[in-house]
């Protein structure tokens, strides 16, 4: 970790900005582009300040980003983006992305994203990334070049690998259910905490009617009136102090929800070590098959059944040069077949150990990372049932005076 | 002409002065040593063939002389406690009396019979009797006391006598003629005030049931998501080996939030619901009241004029006059003193119950 880009350099997404501009279709679109600014930390002498780069990015760079080391590290459990939509919003919250505590709470995400990235152990190092802090033009570019799209696997392979793959390694079968488990609980509950925050919101806003009619009632009252205008005045320091509790806690929903969008990130890493293993399967399958072929041919026998043993029984039998020359092919493709298998054996046990390791790292930090949101959490609960006993303890002495 | 013969029996001696009369109806500020112990409770349905019904028993205990005995217990059902109302509201036109719990509450929520009905009910009965009890006029009302000891064929007998529905039936004509007829002429500042008053008040009390109703709904809404809440908590740990034990924890004290919330809407539909119903009912009663009172006032205006017209029969109309003027004079003067009584009492309840709701949200907070 001591070599970290994120030791070396501090890295900020300071700003947001709304943009208009052309997209690939010329027609004119509206986004918003993100600064980033970085400065190296050196040791600093006569507390010189190094100088500031910065540079503007928007989302979907983020995302081309994103998707590069996604297929360059397969075996990494790659950070995730903040949400492309806003979800689980209760009702205060806009479901826009041009609203402005929306796009506030992306930056902070996007911020996150970099720095962890820039604190992993292997990725931090990859030179796309760097380039992607610090060089504004042409980086797209360079990120085509590397040609990493075509080193994507399709949908659709992985899909058919993992119904068909037989001997997984069975600790990624137990991640892949765990991180099946995880989306699924941690999804649910920040749909109730959604819920849970609309309905608090009522609670505290209805109160801060009180205010109003109390105030309206004193008015006539002669030895009321004045408890009653004081009590009225906390119901509507109550009532106001729910905007700020939630918006905190939309933070802590933000933390809880970066591990959501984590389970995905493990799911990729299991799906490629099925598309491994199924390649691996399958090549293993392929050799066994072409060396009985061979031997079929060598010995004479036909153990299987097959379409051109049948037409060669019937119409007549190769000639032994005919057969000759097969088994030689046969001869160089098991060659091959072996070799390739070798060195497929090797690729997968190497990205099972490294994928473990980093799996391991990725436990660890979550473990810690989520103990600090729920800590977070019960302190938030704490304060907001300190500001609570304030506000009713002054309106109790209001209305005590009534 | 009952309110007169009341005024009578109290002080022989004519003329009343005004100033005496309003001593006799004040409120004494020593608290009062209780001589009355009211409880209504036990409900219990009966089936008839025509109809069904709740009584309620309603135990008097007392050490006043005038009653017969010390202990009493009756049942009565709710058509009685509308016709001791209505005894009391013939007895004593322009004195504040409590209000009953509506018929029929056509919120659509409660049922006719259901348990949660028939004790809010009881509950504002029993409120109503006490608070009788506790008024220095009504609670001497020869009425009150057969409602309070009579068996039940005994009072169904009693209540056939009194005026009867004709009767009755004038009353109310001449109340709406009057009221049709506008502000009354000669209306004392004092009751204007009160009017004016009472408008606002009866507005803002309603506005402040309607949102300790809302308040309510939006509580129970915030618990029934929060039940939720605490289980996806420990379903989560069951997945996990590190944070299990916190996860647990929290779903531990989400757990106990709820319980907390479920004391405070306690608290709130025991409380401030009640008394803000109550009041609400009370400013109609108000109103109800003051109206009677400027009828009074008009009889004796209508006269006055009449005699302005009728020079000839002075005498016999300044009689009659006098006699108008005293009762509008006693009815404006119990309606002041009772008005002072009531106001200290909405005073006071007021201010016990907000800060009892302000407790109770420290409770809340504090667990």
């Amino acid at each position: 970790m001591e070599d970290c880009l994120a030791r070396k350099m501090e890295i900020t997404v300071s700003e947001a900005e709304k943009r208009t501009g052309r997209n690939a279709m010329n027609m004119q679109e509206t986004y918003t582009a993100y600064l980033i600014e970085t400065r190296a930390v050196e040791s600093q002498s006569e507390g010189q300040c190094a100088p500031v780069d910065s540079l503007w990015r928007r989302y979907s760079e983020f995302e081309l980003l994103r998707n590069y080391l996604s297929v360059t590290y397969p075996h990494i459990v790659v950070p995730p983006l903040p949400e492309k939509r806003a979800d689980f919003v209760w009702h205060k919250l806009s479901a826009d992305n041009m609203d402005p505590d929306f796009v506030e709470r992306r930056r902070i995400g996007l911020e996150n994203f970099l720095l962890r990235v820039a604190s992993h152990p292997v990725l931090c190092q990859d030179k796309i990334f760097y380039s992607f802090l610090t060089q504004e033009g042409g980086w797209k570019e360079m990120v085509n070049e590397t040609g990493f799209q075509l080193k994507a696997d399709s949908r659709l392979k992985a899909l058919n690998a993992t119904f068909r793959v037989k001997n997984p390694d069975k600790r990624f079968t137990e991640l892949k259910h765990y991180s099946d488990e995880l989306q699924s609980v941690i999804s649910h509950l920040l749909r109730v905490r959604a819920r849970v925050a609309d309905r608090l919101y009522g609670v505290y806003k209805v109160h801060g009617n009180y205010g109003r009619v109390f105030s309206e009632w004193s008015a006539i009252e002669k030895e009321m009136g004045d408890g009653l205008q004081s009590a009225g005045h906390h119901m509507d320091v109550y009532a106001a102090s729910i905007d700020d509790i939630l918006e905190e806690e939309e933070h802590y929903a933000d933390q809880l929800k970066e591990y959501l969008f984590y389970a995905e990130a493990l799911r990729a890493v299991c799906r490629k070590h099925e598309l491994m293993q199924y390649d691996l399967e399958m090549a293993a399958q392929d050799l066994a098959s072409k060396k009985q072929q061979c031997e079929e041919l060598a010995t004479g026998t036909v153990r299987t059944f097959s379409l051109k043993g049948m037409t060669s029984k019937l119409f007549g039998q190769e000639t032994p040069e005919q057969r000759e020359a097969k088994i030689k092919v046969l001869e160089e493709q098991i060659q091959e077949g072996e070799e390739q298998l070798k060195s497929k054996n090797l690729e997968g046990r190497d990205f099972v150990k490294s994928a473990w390791a980093d799996i391991e790292r990725f436990k660890e930090q979550k473990n810690h990372d989520l103990k600090e949101a729920l800590i977070s959490y019960a302190v938030m609960q704490i304060s907001m049932c300190k500001k609570g006993i304030q506000v009713w303890t002054n309106a109790k002495e209001c209305f005590s005076k009534m | 002409d009952t309110s007169l013969a009341e005024v009578n029996s109290l002080s022989p001696s004519m003329p009343i002065s005004p100033s005496s009369m309003i001593n006799q109806y004040k409120f004494e500020d020593e608290p009062e040593i209780r001589d009355l112990f009211i409880t209504v409770d036990d409900p219990e349905s009966h089936i008839t063939a025509i109809e069904t019904f709740i009584t309620y028993r309603v135990v008097t205990k007392t050490s006043r002389g005038e009653f017969d005995s010390s202990e009493y217990e009756v049942r009565r059902r709710y058509q009685d406690f509308l016709w001791l109302k209505s005894k009391l509201e013939e007895a004593h036109p322009t004195l504040i009396i409590p209000p009953l719990p509506e018929k029929f509450i056509m919120k659509g929520m409660v049922e006719r019979f259901s348990d949660e009905f028939i004790e809010t009910r009881r509950k504002a009965l029993h409120k109503f009797l006490n608070r009788i009890a506790d008024h220095p006029t009504l609670t001497f009302n020869e009425d009150f006391k057969i409602f309070l000891t009579a068996q039940a064929w005994e009072l169904s007998s009693h209540k056939k006598q009194g005026p009867g529905l004709l009767s009755r039936m004038g009353q109310t004509v001449r109340a709406v003629a009057s009221s049709v007829r506008g502000a009354v002429k000669n209306r004392p500042e004092m009751f204007t005030e009160m009017n004016d008053y009472m408008e606002t008040f009866s507005q803002k009390i309603n506005v402040l049931d309607k949102i300790a109703h809302r308040i309510y709904k939006e509580e129970r809404d915030y618990f029934n998501e929060m039940k939720e809440y605490g289980p996806i908590h420990t379903l989560w740990s069951a997945s996990e080996e590190d944070i299990a034990e916190s996860l647990k924890g929290v779903a531990g004290c989400i757990d106990k939030c709820c319980k907390a919330t479920e004391k405070r809407m306690a608290g709130l539909s025991e409380n401030l619901l009640p008394i803000l119903h109550e009041y609400v009912l009370y400013s109609e009663i108000l109103m109800g009241v003051l109206k009677r009172r400027d009828q009074i006032q008009g009889e004796l205006d209508s006269k006055v004029d009449a005699l302005a017209n009728k020079k000839t029969e002075k005498d016999l109309f300044s009689e009659e006059i006098g006699k108008l003027e005293d009762k509008v004079e006693c009815a404006n003067n119990a309606l002041k003193a009772d008005w002072d009584r009531w106001k200290q009492n909405m005073q006071c309840d007021m201010r016990s119950t907000f800060t009892n709701v302000a407790e109770n949200n420290l409770r809340y907070y504090e667990e």
